[in-house]
């Protein structure tokens, strides 16, 4: 019962969350308030953890979850639960792409789709900029324009962005030298 | 099978590179999958990307479907799919079953204050990389604007936003008589 359970609420949390990321969010606290798996303090803490780990946060909670409620079996049942829509979803539509891919009102849709994925990537990579180069929580208590700057971070961003464009190696060269950076240098 | 084991190795490693989810995977993408394995060019990849937003799921689960399915198929999306889920499912049952506050740990903190730096690098790269492969004439670039606009000042998911621009790609082909 308690696997089934399991299964079935990431499954509709999978089904539901459209956009990615944090989309699952409120899927999420919906499940923390209906079932004791996790309460909404955790799941504060696991936005947290999933900003600071590889992967994606509804795969992180369903995880977390299946594995506090149930044990390995239940995390294996709520990450399956959670991923098998979008896998089922997505297989039918790349199979209906591949075949009015050449279709020009296909194609007249992506001309116009492109730039405004780059768009939302690059508006992605505006929060990520804010994030790690700035000091939006001082700045709120000082509002001194001095105190909103991380200096430090200002220095290693100019420097990754130099050395990646200068070297080409592949980005998990960079993401390890900026760790060991960070921890040796305090960030 | 030498490919469906490619396929798991490439995702595992994108899944295991992507801090900060959805987006962050895009540098990782774009050197895996583009530029090592040559499984899809930028353009498609975009697409995926686009058709990820409009569709239930992560984002990275669902692009890791798609490459995997036009590779190898239904078992080539499952496989492809399991590799980039593979490295969260075990690093978070680690985390849950010893490591209590494992975010409030310094060390961790100050090696992912770094790692967003290089996030943040990585990224800038991988939009202007994708900025000349999508943006094409004056309409790429306005559609670009105002979709930024929107998506930065407006607390709007961005299926709308994918939907408003492929409408307007269909109306300004149209207009133009290509269609």
């Amino acid at each position: 019962m308690l696997y089934w359970q399991l299964f079935t609420e990431f499954f509709k949390t999978g089904l539901f969350a459209i956009g990615g990321g944090l989309a699952t969010l409120p899927f999420l606290y919906d499940i923390a308030d209906k079932y004791p798996w996790f309460d909404r303090t955790m799941l504060t803490d696991m936005v947290a953890i999933s900003e600071s780990t590889p992967g994606p946060l509804g795969v992180n909670m369903a995880t977390y979850a299946g594995f506090s409620a149930a044990g390995v079996l239940g995390s294996l049942l709520a990450t399956f639960g959670l991923v098998l829509p979008s896998l089922v979803i997505i297989i039918i539509v790349a199979h209906y792409l591949k075949q009015f891919n050449h279709n020009k009102f296909v194609q007249a849709g992506f001309y116009g789709l492109r730039p405004a994925v780059t768009a939302l990537i690059a508006a992605a990579g505006f929060e990520v900029l804010k994030v790690a180069l700035f000091h939006m929580d001082i700045y709120q208590i000082t509002h001194k324009i001095i105190d909103l700057l991380d200096f430090k971070a200002i220095i290693l961003f100019g420097l990754l962005l130099f050395a990646t464009n200068k070297f080409k190696k592949h980005p998990i060269i960079y993401i390890a030298m900026a760790a060991i950076i960070g921890i040796v240098f305090q960030f | 099978m030498k490919q469906l084991l490619d396929l798991f190795i490439a995702f595992f490693r994108i899944g295991i590179l992507t801090f900060g989810g959805g987006y962050a995977m895009l540098p990782m993408l774009q050197a895996e999958v583009v530029q090592k394995h040559h499984w899809a060019t930028e353009e498609e990849l975009m697409d995926y990307f686009a058709v990820g937003q409009c569709t239930p799921g992560v984002i990275a689960v669902n692009t890791a479907t798609f490459v995997g399915y036009y590779q190898k198929g239904v078992l080539g999306a499952i496989v492809a799919t399991a590799g980039v889920i593979t490295p969260s499912f075990f690093i978070i049952i680690i985390i849950a079953a010893f490591i209590q506050n494992f975010a409030h740990l310094p060390v961790v903190q100050h090696a992912f204050a770094g790692i967003r730096v290089a996030v943040a690098v990585l990224i800038i790269n991988a939009i202007t990389k994708l900025w000349r492969n999508s943006i094409k004439d004056k309409i790429g670039v306005a559609i670009f604007l105002i979709a930024l606009c929107v998506a930065i000042l407006l607390p709007i998911s961005p299926v709308y936003i994918v939907i408003t621009a492929l409408t307007t790609g269909i109306i300004v082909k149209k207009a133009r008589r290509l269609i």
